[in-house]
């Protein structure tokens, strides 16, 4: 399967002349940028792993891309994205996120099912990668 | 604008028989507005030979203490406090005959937190007054104060995004069709389809609610299991409005309860079971944490005509204090009504903090929302995946989009049919974020979007050149223009 996530993942994947371009969207509207990647890919799973902090005071999007390239080489089969934080008052929330790297392959999701009472079920999205413990994932 | 000359008085005030309104103090054009008064204006088209003033004046008596004559029980009141007060009346540019009356009604007219409330009052039986002939209710202000004393969406833009995990886009969204005759196995499937085609949401229409060819519960479960199979296939968050309308309070609690217990992430409600179940779903819809959907059924009985009813403006701003998270405001582009400037108006409405005057989109007065969250339009009626450029032009990121008939009538199939509208709209965002004049190169930027994708290619040759292209009845009148229709 291919994990939908972020708000370009139907799209071929971004080049790094695509990503620099959407970098310099987020920086001027005034949005620091950060890096996050995670091996757990739940559509729940809230919380990647930040790598480093927002990048505060940036101007140009080289050095978004040096820290995602660094990312990139730590963490080879992890998958990566870009957000960009709007703090402004009334949002103060995630204004972009999007995937710039996905592992090689990807097995999925299983669907877990609990059958109930009067044919309600209870579902479970399971990730496949994550029956093995954080690290060995997508090696 | 022409301020209209003030009606005389020609009678004591506390005389016994028919008075005057403007005469017993509800033309007041020394009026200063207070900050806590809510502010209403209405266009009034009075009957022949009615003076304009007297007019504005009757509404603001009828909408707030007046009845057809002096009653000497007013004097046992702080009568003038109560009384609601016509300050200003214009003609209206280009429309002979019809006035607008700007009228403040002081805060203590009305019970705190109660739509039902305001509601009475201000549309209550002055619609139905004889001297006039017409009588819209076109805008209203509402004070900070009052405000705060409602809910509001009972989550709002932001918090919506951060529940989906999904940003910077506007959503995608479907209404399952056709709407009526399915059974529960075959409408769960197109739930599934599109879902997993790539849209964020699927929809019941306003009339499902529980047939004798679909009972609600049935249809719960088959779209839950949509839903779910649908994430597992993506590992994206997914939702189907769940219509939980139904005959009864208790019916609806019930239905509620059941989607809450299945997983969903949203339930849906209608227009037509009044302002009063909305509040109390909204607060139900707060307290459990799901997104509460509103379907604006039969507001065009009221809403379209010029010269009588309640703009939407009025309504949208109503159902932002009454508090639900989506509710349809239009789409300029697709098949029902709605002039561009009206419909900008609609979504600043819904969707900002402090919404400035802007006659040129109906909106006539300040009004600060004081922080409360905004409510996600939604953008749904007769649009395609060759319109994405220009819906995202019209409305930015915080919208819903949704293509019924240009998901599920796709020719290769509604997950196909789903695919080409997210990658047509992930393609335009892309590209505006990328600087480029996406409006004018949305056509070339489609095209190349749908080299790599077959289901995008087949949808624009299906129904690249479609559009619904009418005179909308209800534009603003500011100056007199003929309003073009998009």
């Amino acid at each position: 399967m291919k994990l939908r996530h972020g708000t370009f993942s139907y799209l071929p994947d971004l080049t790094d002349d695509e990503i620099a371009l959407q970098v310099r969207y987020a920086l001027d509207h005034g949005w620091p940028v950060s890096v996050e990647f995670t091996d757990d890919p739940h559509p729940r799973n809230v919380y990647w792993e930040m790598w480093g902090l927002p990048m505060f005071d940036l101007t140009e999007p080289d050095g978004v891309l040096d820290q995602i390239n660094e990312c990139r080489a730590t963490f080879p089969h992890h998958y990566v994205r870009v957000l960009a934080y709007d703090a402004s008052l009334g949002r103060q929330t995630t204004a972009m996120s999007f995937l710039v790297q996905r592992p090689a392959v990807e097995p999925g999701f299983l669907l877990a099912r609990v059958e109930g009472e009067n044919r309600t079920q209870r579902y479970a999205v399971e990730s496949y990668a994550t029956v093995h413990p954080v690290g060995s994932r997508y090696s | 604008m022409t301020v209209v000359e003030q009606a005389e008085n020609t009678k004591g005030r506390w005389d016994p028989g028919v008075q005057s309104y403007a005469g017993m103090g509800y033309w007041a054009p020394d009026y200063v507005v207070k900050e806590t008064d809510v502010l209403a204006v209405f266009r009034v088209t009075p009957q022949d030979g009615v003076d304009p003033i007297e007019a504005a004046a009757a509404v603001a008596g009828e909408s707030s203490t007046a009845t057809w004559t002096v009653v000497w029980t007013d004097r046992l009141t702080a009568n003038s406090h109560y009384q609601a007060k016509a300050y200003r009346v214009d003609e209206v540019p280009g429309r002979p005959g019809e006035y607008f009356a700007y009228i403040a009604y002081d805060l203590d007219l009305f019970e705190e937190g109660s739509i039902a409330n305001l509601t009475s009052s201000i549309i209550g039986n002055v619609f139905g007054f004889k001297p006039l002939k017409a009588l819209r209710l076109e805008d209203m202000r509402i004070p900070v104060a009052y405000t705060k004393t409602f809910q509001g969406p009972a989550h709002g833009i932001v918090m919506e995004r951060e529940l989906l995990n999904k940003y910077g886009r506007p959503l995608l969204g479907a209404t399952i069709k056709p709407k009526l005759g399915l059974s529960a196995r075959n409408y769960g499937r197109v739930v599934y389809e599109a879902c997993r085609g790539g849209l964020d949401f699927t929809k019941d229409d306003e009339n499902i609610n529980s047939q004798p060819f679909m009972r609600w519960r049935d249809r719960f479960l088959y779209c839950m299991e949509g839903v779910n199979r649908a994430m597992a296939e993506t590992g994206e968050v997914k939702g189907h409005y769940l219509n939980i309308t139904a005959g009864s309070m208790e019916e609806m609690y019930r239905r509620a309860e059941f989607a809450k217990e299945l997983g969903s992430v949203v339930v849906m409600i209608d227009l037509t079971i009044g302002y009063t179940a909305m509040q109390s779903m909204a607060y139900w819809a707060r307290e459990n944490s799901m997104l509460l959907h509103l379907h604006r059924a039969g507001h065009s009985t009221y809403t379209r005509q010029k010269t009588h009813g309640v703009s939407f403006r009025v309504i949208a701003k109503w159902c932002r204090l009454i508090g639900v998270d989506h509710l349809h405001a239009g789409t300029v582009v697709g098949k029902l009504e709605g002039d561009p400037a009206t419909t900008r108006g609609f979504y600043d409405t819904l969707r900002e903090d402090k919404v400035a005057i802007n006659p040129e989109n109906g909106i006539f007065f300040d009004q600060e929302w004081a922080s409360m969250p905004g409510v996600m339009p939604v953008a749904s009626g007769g649009i395609h995946a060759g319109q994405m450029h220009q819906l995202l032009d019209l409305f930015g990121d915080d919208v819903i989009l949704q293509f019924g008939g240009g998901t599920i009538g796709h020719p290769l199939g509604i997950a196909a049919g789903a695919e080409a509208n997210r990658v047509a709209l992930e393609a335009v965002v892309k590209a505006r974020n990328e600087g480029r004049d996406f409006l004018r190169e949305g056509p070339d930027i489609l095209r190349a979007a749908a080299k790599s994708c077959l289901p995008l290619e087949v949808a624009l040759a299906t129904w690249g050149d479609v559009t619904f292209d009418y005179t909308s009845t209800d534009a603003p009148d500011v100056v007199p223009t003929v309003s073009p229709s998009y």
